[in-house]
């Protein structure tokens, strides 16, 4: 059984619009104006037991009021859907205990307490057996590297080791279904492995579905088979990462240094999309022109101190997708 | 249900020892508290010393109206912090935190803080009560001290109703309505002094829309045994204090349908 | 001496659009002003006793109280609280402007420009529907307006005592609780101080909190007569210099104080 079917989505929101100048804000003191947001405007997806699924989107695209929507906290207008069989906005209570989210801006420990007693307070909450509770917290604080932070209040933790924390916290419940919102963000960079080295594990381990919003394209690289792209509402791509890159475009890099750093760079086959001193970085098409003629022709001009080729960086891919989505 | 009880008693357990923490913050403002709010007493003291009876009403009597409300007050001012403190919540967003939990979110924002500093108006309160107790010449039968004792616990049932109205408004607007806040201390303020007092308008607000009638001046009469001056059945005075639980479970329906609003239409 | 000014007119016009909040302290004042004429109505009506003030004057004396509310309820000065908590109050110090007459200056503002909004309209509403009668004489209105001024000084002194009190942080926190509800008590708002008992005159009239309500009034309603104006007025614009003297000496006591241990 599919951990989550999602039919039609959609999800409007009224906004209050403000008139600029101090006569606007007497108007709008006495006659509202609403402008209707299309937060959702129809998604559907489904995620099988198991995936580790990326869901990234532009900034107001629509990927909190998702998670919002199938974690119980928000009821949409109109579709439907069934997490872990649930009615998530109907069935908050059940649905709730068998999920876990992490935000990674806001934090679900109590600010003054130990690290330790929040466990102890949400253990309580979730009703978790004890003997389940002592061997879940075992595992975590050994995996996460939490034993001394346990009796550190979580105002004094930075964030990185908040982050370790929440990660704990959500999953002392044997969720089997997580929910991760931005969880790298702002973190250092030896966090930042942990954190997806934790969740790799999480998932290829013990196979707990995961759910990513992010924006940072590394973590959906080092992460995600999978990647659902969200912009206005709608669901733009729905697949492997691959086949992400591929649907956008054909198109592969190929970066020069050069030698000498004022020298013009042209191919009829290739273009240069950008210049740094001298590093020239050139597009091409692979299925028209093949790398190995594209590197012979260019280093046969130009001597270089070094090269390579790569896929564009996923945010151009996504940026394109957006692009083309507008037009 | 034992299970919620036990929750909310490891939130209370957890907000007294944050509160602890601070010690010497604590007792100073604790004692501010009791120091201020006996200085209101002897502003009262003072003014009866001068006119010698407020229409007919003797000090101890008032005394009594004052010590009362003011601990119905005091102890829902301490309980009720989670909803004083709510419209923070909703705006910081941490409402959505609570109902990710599975549990009630009626419960979560009871149980979320408990204010210990308010045990000095709590105090003082209770020190005027008995003084009015001893100073009147009335019989305390164990009948009597029941009803004051349940009087009490109506008038904090008010009080927490009014709380979490309070909080609820907080749903629909961000700006917090003042009207609430001058109900609530203008009616602790009010119910100090017997409502015969006061002007026809104010009496009838204070029965019919915030029953603050029903949990003090009735079962107040009740336990002086007089007659209400202004023609209530004596019965009536007896089952007042039901008007505070009705008051309060009317609140927290009210509540509901706030957090149905709230997730209705996000935030 | 400009830039103190520059300081001021920015404050004032920047807490004049504070108007919402005006409007919505007005209904509470509303109310609690007609609670308290109701109680001392009853009272007046209990005993025919002769008392040191008479219902008419109280009832001036009420309404005078909750058009001047805000002189007398402190708030700390939130953006400095925020300075201190942070520590980045470090920063001003080092400023080229006198630390003590930059908060003084700012707590001066913080007392007119919302002062005046919740006046004016409180001096229309209960002047013409709510009993507040007109000032006693042309004598009595000039000194309640000389009085009222001094009062604006002598509770920015307050105000600013109880910021710089704030440098220390525990003491701040319990100063800032008591002080204010002391003050509000002890300088009339509750009780007009006349109507204390006899053997407490002495002290109320000693102590500085009467300067900022019961003072202006009672030169308003004609209570303390124009012959006694000069006195009293020199009672507010003493114990001004004095806790000005007072915070300033603090103050430098908690620079030093921030300036050893680091900040």
């Amino acid at each position: 059984m599919p951990h989550v079917v999602a039919e039609n989505l959609v999800k409007t929101f009224r906004i209050a619009e403000r008139r600029p100048g101090i006569w606007g804000a007497f108007r709008g003191l006495v006659h509202r104006r609403y402008r209707t947001v299309r937060a959702l405007d129809g998604v559907s997806f489904s995620v099988e037991p198991g995936e580790l699924i990326g869901y990234i989107g532009p900034n107001g695209a629509g990927k909190s009021t998702t998670v919002k929507v199938l974690s119980g906290i928000l009821v949409p207008d109109g579709g439907s859907c069934r997490v872990l069989g649930y009615v998530p906005w109907r069935q908050r209570i059940e649905t709730v205990r068998r999920i876990g989210v992490v935000f990674g801006q806001r934090t679900q420990l109590w600010w003054d307490l130990p690290v330790v007693e929040s466990f102890q307070l949400l253990r309580d909450i979730y009703r978790v057996p004890r003997g389940q509770h002592r061997q879940s917290l075992d595992e975590l604080i050994e995996l996460l590297d939490l034993a001394p932070l346990l009796d550190v209040p979580v105002r004094q933790l930075s964030l990185g080791q908040r982050m370790r924390c929440d990660l704990a916290a959500s999953l002392l419940h044997a969720p089997e279904l997580l929910f991760l919102d931005e969880p790298t963000i702002g973190l250092d960079a030896v966090s930042k492995l942990a954190v997806r080295d934790f969740i790799r594990r999480l998932n290829r381990e013990r196979g707990v579905t995961v759910i990513l919003t992010t924006h940072d394209m590394d973590d959906i690289e080092e992460l995600c088979s999978r990647v659902m792209v969200i912009a206005e509402g709608r669901i733009l791509s729905d697949g492997p990462l691959e086949s992400l890159r591929a649907q956008v475009t054909r198109e592969r890099w190929l970066i020069v240094d050069l030698v000498d750093a004022d020298a013009q760079v042209a191919d009829p086959d290739a273009e240069v999309i950008r210049r740094d001193g001298e590093r020239v970085c050139l597009r091409f098409d692979p299925s028209r022109t093949r790398p190995a003629e594209l590197i012979a022709r260019v280093t046969a001009n130009h001597p270089i101190r070094d090269l390579f080729v790569q896929d564009p960086p996923i945010e151009q891919v996504i940026a394109r997708l957006y692009e083309e989505r507008q037009s | 249900m034992l299970d919620s009880i036990r929750v909310y008693g490891r939130y209370v357990s957890i907000s007294m020892r944050s509160q602890m923490q601070y010690k010497a913050s604590f007792l100073m403002m604790a004692t501010g508290q009791l120091l201020i709010t006996a200085i209101e007493f002897l502003g009262l003291w003072a003014l009866f010393a001068r006119f010698g009876n407020l229409r007919g009403w003797t000090l101890p009597e008032v005394a009594l109206f004052y010590g009362m409300i003011n601990v119905a007050f005091a102890v829902a001012d301490a309980v009720a912090r989670g909803f004083d403190t709510f419209p923070a919540m909703v705006k910081s967003g941490e409402f959505d935190r609570l109902l990710l939990r599975p549990r009630s979110t009626t419960l979560q924002v009871a149980a979320r803080e408990l204010q210990l500093m308010r045990v000095g108006r709590l105090a003082q309160g209770l020190v005027v009560l008995l003084w009015a107790a001893t100073a009147l010449d009335v019989t305390w039968t164990p009948q009597k001290v029941l009803f004051a004792v349940a009087t009490m616990l109506a008038g904090t049932c008010m009080f927490y109703g009014l709380f979490v109205l309070q909080a609820t408004l907080a749903f629909w607007t961000i700006e917090s309505l003042e009207i609430m806040a001058t109900v609530t201390y203008g009616g602790v303020e009010t119910a100090q002094y017997p409502l015969v007092i006061y002007q026809r308008w104010f009496r009838r607000f204070f029965t019919f829309v915030v029953p603050l009638a029903c949990v003090n001046y009735f079962p107040v009469l009740a336990i002086l045994d007089r007659p209400d001056p202004l023609g209530a059945p004596v019965a009536l005075q007896w089952i007042a204090p039901a008007g505070g639980f009705v008051f309060l479970f009317l609140s927290l329906q009210v509540w509901k349908i706030g957090v149905r609003h709230y997730r209705s239409t996000g935030s | 001496m400009i830039a103190y000014w520059a300081i001021l007119s920015a404050r004032f016009r920047a807490l004049l659009q504070y108007r919402v909040a005006a409007a919505a302290g007005f209904g509470t004042q509303l109310f609690w002003g007609l609670i308290r004429v109701m109680i001392f109505g009853a009272f007046y009506q209990s005993s025919n006793v002769a008392q040191p003030m008479s219902y008419e004057d109280v009832v001036s004396y009420v309404w005078l109280g909750q058009a001047m509310i805000l002189l007398v309820l402190f708030r700390p000065d939130v953006e400095v609280q925020a300075m201190i908590r942070s520590g980045t109050v470090a920063y001003e110090m080092l400023r080229p402007l006198d630390v003590y007459s930059v908060w003084f200056t700012r707590a001066v503002a913080m007392r007119t420009a919302p002062v005046l909004l919740r006046a004016v309209p409180m001096f229309i509403v209960a002047g013409l529907l709510l009993g507040l009668k007109a000032p006693a004489s042309p004598q009595a209105a000039c000194l309640w307006a000389l009085s009222t001024a001094t009062a604006v000084l002598l509770s920015a002194a307050i105000g600013t005592l109880m910021t710089v009190s704030m440098l220390w942080t525990i003491a701040g926190d319990g100063i800032g609780r008591l002080v204010p509800a002391a003050t509000f008590i002890l300088s009339g708002m509750i009780i007009p101080l006349p109507l204390f008992p006899d053997w407490a005159q002495p002290v109320l009239n000693f102590l500085p909190f009467r300067g900022l309500a019961d003072v202006p009034f009672r030169l308003y309603t004609g209570h303390i007569p124009p012959t006694e104006g000069v006195a009293a007025l020199a009672h507010q614009l003493a114990w001004t210099v004095a806790l000005i003297a007072l915070g300033r000496w603090l103050l430098a006591r908690g620079t030093r104080r921030m300036v050893v241990q680091g900040g």
